[in-house]
This record gives structure tokens, C-alpha cells and sequence, in this order.
């Protein structure tokens, strides 16, 4: 927040990107070395502290900055490549890490010189993430990790990748894990595709043998990962940002062109379905509005967990819808061969894709069974989950 | 100076919110909470459920002490009317505040038809000699439509213009007619009548006339109890012809539609809590039944819903408050949205309170039945839809032959 102790305004911080401009020309200099510039300068992001990328402003200042840049038509550092290590990575760090840690990592991460992924999921630990197995034994200076990951996106592109292990077997799962930031690129990590249904591998498997990880890479303390891996977590929510979608601007939008354009496909059944998923769809927009508007006024609601629900049912309710809507051309796919896209892409795609693609929207990032007990215990303060596994040592859960 | 008077000078101070698209404030302003809470307050020490069951027992369906309370003391009378004319000059927003706290207590009184309905349609019509009386709330007023009208269009009148008998003041005509189904009439002191003739026009009627009934109708929901009203040659006023008096109707039924979407949507968290709250004290196999993963799955997903209506229901207020070119569809989505949300309410609320949630000594009934009602009155959550398919321009099939 802006207080009388901070002083710059929005128009402070333009002077300061028109400087920076004046004395780096981005069309005469190393598109890395402009990035760096900019980190350096405060400019990469406001919000972080002085000599980190930011200056300890308001994060809604960001926005001013951005602006100013996009319209010199500078080199951007291209954060659609690295989502997770700008919005999970990061924040983990700057809220765990050591000082020389956030040295180290935060500039080339800013920059996305190191593209960072995620290690989290396990073959069995899914949404009982705590219930994870990979293992680092520690000897002198550093850890020795063996496991499976899975379910990483980005993880073949990625220089870093945010981990989490099992540390001490002997207590209560909760307790024995401890987080590393680990090099993908160190000897015993290997990444493989992961196909998934739609034909392509959006996400990988990384399997972790031998893996040697200096101790000056742990992020928290011996036992902490639990609590680092839930901030990390948190920080998925708060992507949340910038305008509003306009009106037919998620999926509904190719369904209602479609319905448009073709006559002849339409039946009195169709359109019952299509008006619903209209205006639900609407709603949620609205939904989502109102949502930022709260976290505008600074008061936050838990309404964004209700937000990735109705998300995911529409997605799939609409897909659904369209693949019934094309008739004899939803019976045919585009492409089955195996691919490797920077990530799910919605939007100029067939609605075979959509549909099946979709199916992941309720299962990713939280499946919606366990976001219903999320709602049901933080928001309505139901009773929680019996838990049969709370206070027995990791070791002797049955599996 | 009333709690609405204050209310109204506050949001007056209040900085416009910012908007980050070009979407008005969803948001609830300290003004419209102050105002929340004094309806509540009222509501709590004068509507419990245990009153407003008892009530529908007794040939005084409609809470007239609660409703003078309501419309002099805090002011909800006149919300909409200008201050010139005694009211309070506020907005749709903060009368759709009001309505979530009347939802969310099922309170017996006529608000939506006199403060919201009929008062629209006589501000619609330049009507000034009615509405300081209104607003003060010395006169309740009623629209003689079916409660049920909706889109599309106003329903056709019953009622038809006669001419004036020798003796009758000048401008007096007499109407002859049925109107069924009416909400808010048995409490009202002057109707508005739509009737036809050449032309056609909405004319004031006052309910002492003679030859003017209203017969009581045992409705779905005993706590805004219809009534079927008769006109036989009865003196009335025209305020308004042509099409200013299908525009003052039109205004009405809109008005309508986006205030019973807020006071459905305080039905369905009324409902939610009371539900919530139930399933954490009944215990069954020695547990809260609230710790079943079925019952919270089913609440949650409630909860959801309760957040995307509440959304709807604030667009379609702040868009007809500001005279919106988007209102048609906002009043579209609300309706439909908050009309589907309280009815899921009503029902898990039974449901989840199991066989005293089936009582009528339990307080579930009166929500499920509101909410039934609710959902037909004013149009059907199905026409609303129905309407988006001119409006978003997701046309029908092509008739078949």
C-alpha cells in the first residue's frame, strides 16, 4: 500500500520507465541484457523489494509500468512461458528463501533465462499430496532424492524446479517433508512426456535418481516443506488479475458463433442448452468481476474457490454442447499425434479437443471433490474429513 | 432524518468504485449495509419465523403493523421516489438491499408491489399526486397484473373501460373486469389498473370503491397471498394512455423481475445458513451429519451458486439503477439465475433437515414455497432464458415444413 512513507505515485513511476528508456535502447541492445537492465532498475516488478526486481510498492502499481513499456514496444520477458515460475516460484521464494537464494534465482527467473516447474504430484500422492514418498536422505552438505514426479508441465523446457520430498518417514506425514529448488539439468533427473488423452503431452513425468541437491538449495527449514508447499499452492489463486473477459469471451464464445453461423444444425433441444450455458456463463463472468472487485477493495471474499468450480463445469458442459452441435463433423479429430505444446490451448482448436481437454479442468489444480470439502470446512465451517492418517508415522501408513 | 436519509447522503459521499472493466460496482456500499442492517434489525425483533408461520392462519395474511414500520419508520417506502416528491431518492441498488433482508425473513409485507412495482409504474408515468403518499407509506399501492407475468410483453388486460355514469367527477371512467392472481392487492389502498379501450391506459383505483373486491386466493406461498380482484363499474382515474401506460407497465414488470431476483437470492443464503447451521448440531451414527461428505458436497455446491447469483443480482441492479442499455439482459440472467438458486435452496433445505425439515412446525416450508412462487412470478427462470435468444442473438431453429 501507498502510505505517506512512499511516496511514488503512478506518475513517479512513468518518469522512471521514460528514463530507463532514454538510457537503454531496446532496439540497439541484447534483448536479455534490456531484461536484466530492467530487474535491476526496480522495474520488473513493483512490488517485489528494492533490489529484487521492485521497489516495495503496490502490486496494482505494476500495471502502470507494464503499460508504459508495451507502449515503447519493448521486449517483453514473455510470462505466458513461465507461469509457474513467476507465479508460484517466486512468491515461494521471496517468502522462504534465504537472501543469497533470492540472489540468485529471482533475476534469471524474472528475465525467464530459467524457466522453473513445479515437482509436486506423485503417481500416489495426488490429492493426498502430503501423502508423498520421494525421498532425500541428507549427508554432509547435501541431500541425495530418489522418486517419481508427475504431472509437470513445462518440465522439459525448465531449468529449476520447485520440489517436494519425504525427509523423515518416522513422523506423521505432515511433519517429515522438506522443499528444495532442484537443477533440472543435474545428473539422475529425467523427464519424460506424458501422454494424455487428447492425444498430445501437455505434461511430463520426472523421475529423480540419485539426484544430488546441495543443502544451499533447500527453501525452508528441515520439516518446514509442508508449509512451503501450501504457500506455493496459495499463490495458484492469486493469479487471478488484470481486466475482466469480455462477454462471450471464454468458451461459450466459439459455441454461440457456431450456433451463428449454422442454421442448419439447430434443434429446439440444442438451444434450451445453449441458452442455459449462455447465460451461466455470463453469470460466472459477472461472478469473477465482482470477485476482483473485492480483492480491489481489499476484501477478499473465498469466492475464488467457487469460481474454478463452475469454471470447470462449463468448460465441459459447453464442449460437450459442441460436439454434439457439429453432428457429423463431431465425429471426426483433428489429430491424434503425439505433440508437445507449451500448454493447454483452448481457443483455435477443434471442439473435440475442447471436450476432451476439458475433462482435466475438474481434476487439475485441485480435483472439484476435494475443492466441495475445501468450501464446506473453511467457508461453512462443516466438520472436517475423519482422518485415519493424521497422527501415524508416514512409514506405517497403509498403502 | 430516516436510516434511508442518511444512507442516501453516504452514498452520495462515496467515491465511485473503480472499474476495472466497464462493469459497475457489484458490491455491497456502507450505505446499502447501513440500510441492510436496519432492516434486519427490524425484521428480527418484529418477523420470526414462529409470526410469520402463525400469520398464515389467520384472515390477516399481510403484516400491516410490520409494513408501517418498515415503510414510515425506516423509510423503504419511498427509496425510489425523489426527495421533492417525499421520498428518499435512492436507486434500484439500495431497493434491492432491502428485498434480500425481506427474502431472507419470507416477511409478509407488500414492499415489492407497492415500493418497487406499482411505484415505478406510476415515476414511469409522471404520476406526482399519488406518490408522496406512497412514499410516506400513508397509501399502499398495487399493479393489477397476474403476479406471474413476465416476458414476453405485458399480459393482455381484463379489464375494459366503461364510460362515466351523470354525476361522476370530470375525468372519471368506470372499469369493468377480472384481474387473478394478484400480489400485494389485499393490503393496498389504491390500485393501478391496466385496461383496455380506446385507448388503451392504466388507470388508479381506489379500494374503497364500491364495486371493487378483492377475494383472498389460498396461494402457494401464504405469505404473499394473492387475491383475485373483481371490477364492476367502479370510478377510476386514468394516469397515463397508449404508450406511456404500456411503458409505465413494461417498467413495472421489469422492476419487478430484478427485485424479487434480490429477494430471492436472500432467501437462498438464508436457507444456506439455516441449513448449515442444522447439519452441524444433528448428530446421526454419532456424528454431525455435516461431516458427511454428501451432505457437504451438497451445501457447497449451494454455496456456489448462492456466489454466482448473488453477482447476477447486483449486475441487474446497478444496471437498471444507471438506466443501462444492458438492462434487458441483466434483468435476464438475474431472474433466471436467482430463480433457479432459491428453489435448490428450498428444496436441499428440506432435504438436509430430513423428517422435521418436512414439518409444518419447521420454518423449511415457508422458504420452499416462497421460493416456488418466487420463481414463477414475474416470469419463469425458462422465459427469461428464453428471452436471451432475441438479446444475445442465439436464434431458433427454423420451423420445420
Amino acid at each position: 500500500m501507498l502510505t505517506s512513507a512512499n511516496p511514488v505515485t503512478a506518475d513517479d513511476l512513468r518518469g522512471q520507465v521514460r528514463d530507463f528508456l532514454a538510457a537503454h535502447d531496446h532496439t540497439a541492445m541484447d534483448r536479455l541484457d534490456f531484461l536484466r537492465a530492467r530487474f535491476d532498475a526496480g522495474l520488473a516488478w513493483v512490488h517485489y523489494p528494492a533490489g529484487l526486481g521492485g521497489q516495495g510498492l503496490s502490486r496494482a502499481l505494476q500495471q502502470v509500468v507494464d503499460v508504459e513499456f508495451a507502449a515503447a514496444g519493448a521486449p517483453t520477458n514473455k510470462p505466458e512461458r513461465n507461469g509457474i515460475g513467476l507465479g508460484m516460484a517466486a512468491p515461494t521464494i521471496l517468502a522462504y528463501g534465504s537472501t543469497e537464494q533470492k540472489q540468485r534465482w529471482l533475476r534469471p527467473l524474472w528475465t525467464g533465462e530459467e524457466i522453473w516447474c513445479q515437482l509436486f504430484s506423485e503417481p500416489g500422492a495426488g490429492s493426498d499430496l502430503a501423502g508423498l514418498a520421494t525421498r532425500a536422505v541428507p549427508s554432509a552438505d547435501h541431500w541425495t532424492v530418489n522418486g517419481q514426479k508427475v504431472w509437470t508441465s513445462s518440465a522439459h523446457i525448465s531449468r529449476r524446479a520447485l520440489l517436494v520430498t519425504r525427509t523423515d518417514p518416522d513422523v506423521p506425514k505432515h511433519k517429515g517433508m522438506t522443499y528444495f529448488a532442484v537443477d533440472m539439468t543435474a545428473p539422475g533427473v529425467e523427464v519424460r512426456p506424458l501422454r494424455q488423452l487428447t492425444g498430445e503431452a501437455e505434461f511430463n513425468e520426472v523421475f529423480l535418481s540419485d539426484v544430488v541437491i546441495p543443502d544451499a538449495d533447500r527453501i525452508g527449514a528441515v520439516g518446514a516443506g509442508w508449509q512451503v508447499a501450501t504457500a506455493t499452492l496459495m499463490n495458484e489463486r492469486v493469479a487471478i488479475g488484470g481486466g475482466a473477459a469480455p462477454r462471450e469471451g471464454g468458451m461459450i464464445g466459439s459455441a454461440a458463433s457456431t450456433w451463428r453461423e449454422h442454421p442448419e444444425l439447430r434443434t429446439p433441444g440444442l438451444q434450451d442448452r445453449l441458452l442455459r450455458l449462455w447465460a451461466d456463463s455470463e453469470v460466472a463472468r459477472l461472478a469473477g468481476a465482482r470477485l476482483r472487485q473485492q480483492l480491489a477493495a481489499g476484501e477478499p471474499g473465498p469466492e475464488g474457490s467457487a469460481a474454478k468450480l463452475v469454471f470447470a463445469r462449463l468448460n465441459q458442459e459447453i464442449s460437450e454442447f459442441e460436439v454434439e452441435l457439429a453432428g457429423a463433423a463431431g465425429l471426426r479429430y483433428a489429430d491424434w499425434t503425439m505433440r508437445r505444446p507449451d500448454g493447454a490451448n483452448f481457443y483455435g482448436r477443434d471442439p473435440g479437443y475442447r471436450f476432451l481437454r476439458s475433462k482435466g479442468n475438474s481434476i487439475e489444480g485441485g480435483t472439484s471433490e476435494i475443492l466441495r470439502n475445501i468450501i464446506a470446512e473453511r467457508v461453512l465451517g462443516l466438520p472436517p474429513e475423519i482422518r485415519v492418517d493424521k497422527d501415524v508415522p508416514w512409514k506405517d501408513l497403509p498403502r | 432524518m430516516t436510516v434511508v436519509g442518511e444512507a442516501k447522503q453516504q452514498a452520495e459521499r462515496k467515491q465511485p468504485a473503480a472499474a476495472a472493466a466497464s462493469l459497475p460496482d457489484l458490491l455491497y456500499s456502507e450505505a446499502e449495509s447501513q440500510l441492510r442492517a436496519a432492516v434486519r434489525a427490524l425484521l428480527t425483533d418484529r418477523a420470526g419465523w414462529r409470526e410469520v408461520l402463525a400469520r398464515t392462519e389467520t384472515p390477516q395474511s399481510y403484516d400491516t403493523g410490520l409494513w408501517h414500520a418498515l415503510a414510515a419508520d425506516v423509510g423503504c417506502a419511498g427509496l425510489l421516489v425523489p426527495e421533492d416528491l417525499g421520498g428518499a431518492g435512492a436507486s434500484y441498488r439500495e431497493a434491492a438491499v432491502v428485498a434480500e433482508e425481506l427474502g431472507r425473513a419470507v416477511a409478509p409485507v407488500p414492499y415489492l408491489g407497492s415500493a418497487v412495482v406499482a411505484t415505478t409504474a406510476l415515476l414511469s408515468a409522471g404520476e406526482r399526486l399519488l406518490l408522496p403518499d406512497v412514499a410516506s407509506g400513508a397509501f399502499t399501492a398495487a399493479l393489477a397484473v397476474p403476479f406471474a407475468a413476465g416476458p414476453p410483453g405485458r399480459p393482455a388486460p381484463a379489464v375494459r373501460i366503461g364510460a362515466a355514469r351523470d354525476g361522476d367527477p370530470a375525468g372519471t371512467s368506470r372499469l369493468t373486469g377480472t384481474v387473478a392472481g394478484v400480489a400485494d392487492a389485499l393490503p393496498a389502498d389504491v390500485l393501478l389498473v391496466p385496461a383496455d379501450g380506446v385507448p388503451f391506459g392504466l388507470y388508479a383505483v381506489a379500494a374503497g370503491e364500491a364495486g371493487y373486491s378483492a377475494a383472498p386466493v389460498v396461494s402457494l406461498d401464504a405469505t404473499r397471498q394473492l387475491a383475485d380482484l373483481t371490477f364492476d363499474d367502479v370510478p377510476a382515474r386514468q394516469i397515463a394512455a397508449g404508450d406511456a401506460a404500456d411503458a409505465a407497465i413494461a417498467a413495472a414488470l421489469t422492476a419487478g423481475a430484478v427485485i424479487i431476483a434480490s429477494e430471492q437470492l436472500g432467501l437462498a443464503e438464508r436457507c444456506l445458513e439455516m441449513t448449515v447451521g442444522y447439519v452441524k448440531e444433528r448428530r446421526q451414527f454419532a456424528r454431525p451429519v455435516g461431516s458427511f461428505q454428501a451432505i457437504k458436497h451438497r451445501l457447497a455446491d449451494l454455496w456456489v451458486g448462492v456466489t454466482q447469483a448473488r453477482a447476477a443480482a447486483r449486475y441487474a441492479a446497478a444496471c437498471l439503477a444507471a438506466g443501462d442499455p444492458d438492462t434487458p439482459v441483466a434483468v435476464a440472467l438475474a431472474k433466471a439465475a436467482c430463480s433457479d438458486i432459491a428453489v435448490k435452496a428450498g428444496q436441499e433445505t428440506v432435504q438436509l433437515h430430513g423428517g422435521i425439515g418436512f414439518t409444518w412446525e419447521h420454518p423449511a416450508h415457508l422458504y420452499l414455497k416462497r421460493a416456488k412462487a418466487d420463481s414463477i412470478a414475474f416470469g419463469t427462470a425458462d422465459a427469461h432464458r428464453a428471452s436471451l435468444a432475441r438479446l444475445a442473438d442465439l436464434p431458433a431453429p427454423a420451423q420445420a415444413g
